[in-house]
């Protein structure tokens, strides 16, 4: 069936998954449903020890067994230990057929190839994924389906029964024996533990792992005693190195200065650029310099930000130090500024993944933005964009909060250098659509920027400036001038992944990638 | 005349003719000029590679109106001749000649190109030279350099083998070069001819970078070669005229005719006493304002 992005979801799909197509970004508007609940086990006795001394232990204490979904967050980004360390003892213990439903999944967790090679792991759910996991599903070896959701889908889902948590595995950088998790003050700070707040409300059974146990009550918890049925301390439940790098220095790329400029020149020539305007940006080399040049310019009119949102990086805790943001609200911290300035000023908050971008609760943070700065590796004449499968076939990357910003925010802005290497960014079809292009506002890119034509009033509001505006099929002329229209990827038949819209339809699937065949 | 003989050429940035992400689109930062390498940046045994490179880039890539000027080996190697085919067949803009020491290296290389012309069908005079001075020896010759040929467009220096040959090194402080400098800047305007100051390589030093653009502006040179597009913002602001400078100069230029019709010649602008000597310096102000497509006035 041919969904409204024009892609080809084959039958058999919607039947096993009874996902319907996707139907458009605000379809289901209005829409009412009943949420799921957990099933809880109560802790009246006072004498209960939450205390267990091992993972092998605690997952004999969640009963686990064959067929169960084991949920994980990602706040330790690449320096992540958890999900490794859970699943290796579900290995050992010889369990089979788990689905993995993790916020994201990353390099880090190369190490689950084996277990998904011989049947421990069968199904994946996450963000995305990179590295060998990514392979895995793009070459066949996951047995069931990969399921890419939004950050804001992924609440949806387990929020409304779409994916069952058995146990949740929430890594904590703090904790006390009686459950209080915050994200602050251990030896694996990463700020907040927004992804995890889901988790602990939806899941079964919710044991906290964490390397610094602390004295009772932890508080201000991010996730709470209330929710929580184990404690397991370990020895290290992350990397620091890995998860926050230090202040990440300005990029001296021109060509991402470049788009940078193009990008606030933009913006400040819309009329939502005022003051307690909200903006939203990404933590790439042209976001950041974009962050910064923004700053100069909200300094010299006094303009100043009311709400910045999303994943944080230093650049945005420091126009907030400035005085330049009114409040910045998390759900990500990307350095060690950030999660110094989360732990510290009054003005940095904490939400939920929910709260930030659940598109079927009573109104997200996302759909208060005026702007949002995102990347993609690919964007369709139509402006759809592709922010997990790589242009080899390979599922290479993460929706994030890709799809929810973009459905939000008043003015999407998507940066990408018209070039990728060899292969054209903008093109006639995106190897994978992750993001609609009636949510994708404008594209701008080292050779120019592109408009979305449903987007007349921006088209007008540009007019005066020197903003090297063109269509966004010019972009993809150049772009085909300069390396050539690449051949699409051969793909074999079967359907290894699933691409979920935020609200819960199939935006697209990744089929099984196929060796190149030369023509005779 | 080659129309763009005196083009404005405030930068000139270098990038290796061999590596094609380099070539491929410099042209989206709009330097006045690129400058395709096949000396210094390219091995020995990669020459041939980098003229393939080269000529498909020439032929292939709409550089919107940057000028391509190819840099070719110098004339005591055995790879020049086959440079200068190239560049021909490809039809680049300009050749810049290394090492340059005396006319008669400039007409050597007028004179393969002229063969070349004629093998690949390319109109006589198309194509430009410039010259880089990178001894002592030339910049002791450097008005009969600049004076060799008519199609020689101006003259560069080239810093690091200069001073090798003064037995110096780059200091930072700009000391070993001042001679240079002047001598070379005198000479091309005796002989009506571009100057082009060396590359600045520290790119981490951007004040240190402004302030050698501003030394060389002030001199009176043209522009300045460069390493990197993280340098071409500066230079194009420091030869650019200010929208004040355009204004006065604007000024002088209209009065300068009035008066003349009038029969004065000495009257003030601005509280400044100006005189028909200001009219040239006014015109080129406003020409190289209307060359960076900064001016929006009806002269």
């Amino acid at each position: 069936m041919i969904n409204a992005v024009g892609r080809d979801i084959p039958q058999e799909i919607i039947d096993a998954t009874g996902m319907k197509p996707f139907a458009g970004a605000f379809a289901r508007h209005n829409e009412t449903y009943t949420k799921a609940a957990p099933t809880v086990r109560a802790i009246i006795d006072p004498r209960e020890d939450k205390m267990v001394g091992s993972i092998a232990e605690v997952l004999k204490k969640c009963g686990i067994k064959d067929g169960m979904t084991l949920s994980f967050h990602h706040h330790f980004r690449e320096g992540d230990y958890v999900v490794n360390m859970v699943m290796e003892e579900v290995h050992k213990m010889g369990i089979k057929d788990i689905t993995i439903c993790a916020s994201s999944l990353g390099k880090a967790h190369n190490p689950l190839l084996p277990m998904i090679e011989d049947g421990t792991i069968t199904n994946i759910q996450s963000s995305g994924v990179r590295g060998k996991i990514g392979e895995a599903i793009s070459t066949g070896k996951l047995k069931g389906l990969a399921i890419m959701r939004s950050h804001g889908g992924r609440v949806r889902a387990i929020e409304s029964g779409d994916v069952h948590i058995d146990i949740a595995f929430i890594g904590a950088p703090t904790c006390d024996k009686y459950g209080n998790m915050r994200a602050n003050g251990g030896k694996s700070d990463c700020g907040v533990l927004s992804y995890a707040y889901v988790d602990a409300q939806y899941a079964d059974k919710v044991v906290a792992i964490t390397d610094t146990l602390v004295p009772y009550p932890n508080l201000p918890a991010s996730i709470s005693q209330v929710n929580v049925d184990y404690v397991v301390e370990v020895d290290e439940i992350g990397n620091p190195a890995k998860i926050a790098t230090g202040a990440a220095k300005p990029t001296t790329d021109v060509r991402k200065i470049m788009m940078a400029d193009y990008c606030t020149q933009f913006v400040i020539n819309t009329p939502y650029f005022k003051d307690g305007f909200s903006y939203q940006t990404g933590v790439g080399g042209a976001s950041i310099a974009s962050t910064i040049s923004l700053g100069k310019i909200m300094k010299e009119r006094g303009i100043k930000m009311g709400l910045a949102l999303g994943g944080i990086a230093g650049p945005m805790c420091k126009l907030l130090e400035e005085g330049l943001i009114e409040k910045i609200v998390d759900t990500q911290d990307f350095d060690l500024t950030a999660i110094q300035s989360v732990a510290t000023n009054p003005n940095h908050f904490e939400i939920t993944g929910s709260e930030y971008a659940n598109p079927m609760n009573k109104g997200a943070y996302v759909n208060q933005l005026d702007f949002v700065i995102l990347a993609s590796l690919e964007v369709d004449v139509n402006f759809n964009c592709n922010v997990v499968v790589g242009s080899d076939g390979m599922i290479t990357g993460a929706q994030g909060g890709h799809p929810d910003t973009a459905a939000g925010a008043k003015c999407t802005i998507v940066i990408a250098p018209l070039l990728q290497g060899r292969i054209p960014a903008i093109c006639d079809e995106c190897t994978a659509i992750t993001t609609p292009g009636e949510t994708v506002d404008v594209v701008i890119t080292d050779y120019g920027i592109a408009i979305n034509p449903r987007r007349q009033d921006l088209i007008e509001c540009m007019k005066g400036t020197k903003l090297p505006i063109c269509t966004i099929e010019e972009l993809r002329d150049k772009a085909y001038a300069i390396v050539g229209k690449p051949e699409p990827v051969k793909f074999g038949d079967r359907v290894v992944g699933v691409i979920e819209s935020r609200d819960g339809t199939i935006i697209d699937v990744v089929r099984q990638i196929k060796d190149y065949e030369w023509d005779d | 005349m080659n129309p763009n003989l005196n083009r404005l050429r405030r930068s000139m940035m270098f990038l290796n003719a061999q590596k094609p992400s380099l070539i491929k689109d410099p042209y989206i930062y709009k330097p006045d000029s690129i400058m395709l390498d096949l000396e210094d940046a390219v091995a020995e045994n990669q020459k041939d590679a980098a003229r393939y490179s080269l000529y498909h880039a020439l032929k292939e890539i709409d550089y919107r109106g940057v000028e391509r000027v190819v840099r070719i080996n110098g004339l005591e190697t055995a790879h020049w001749k086959e440079d200068v085919r190239v560049c021909v067949a490809g039809r680049c803009d300009s050749i810049r000649i290394s090492k340059t020491e005396s006319a008669a290296d400039v007409l050597a290389v007028q004179a393969e190109m002229e063969k070349a012309e004629e093998e690949f069908g390319v109109e006589k005079g198309s194509i430009l030279l410039m010259a880089a001075l990178e001894s002592t020896k030339g910049i002791l010759n450097a008005y009969e350099i600049c004076t060799a040929s008519p199609l020689l467009f101006g003259v560069a220096l080239s810093g690091g083998d200069y001073t090798k040959d003064l037995q110096t090194k780059i200091t930072g402080t700009g000391v070993e070069l001042a001679g240079a400098r002047q001598s070379m800047i005198i000479a091309a305007r005796a002989a009506g001819k571009q100057c082009f100051d060396t590359v600045f390589t520290n790119l981490d030093d951007m004040e240190g970078f402004r302030k050698e653009v501003e030394m060389i502006k002030a001199m009176g040179y043209d522009g300045k070669s460069i390493v990197n597009p993280r340098q071409i913002a500066v230079t194009h602001e420091v030869f650019t005229p200010s929208q004040k400078e355009i204004i006065f100069a604007e000024k002088v230029v209209k009065e300068v005719d009035e008066k003349k019709a009038k029969g004065i010649g000495v009257f003030t602008v601005d509280g400044k006493m100006i005189d028909i000597a200001f009219y040239p310096g006014a015109v080129r102000t406003i020409n190289m304002a209307k060359a960076a497509g900064v001016y929006e006035g009806d002269l």
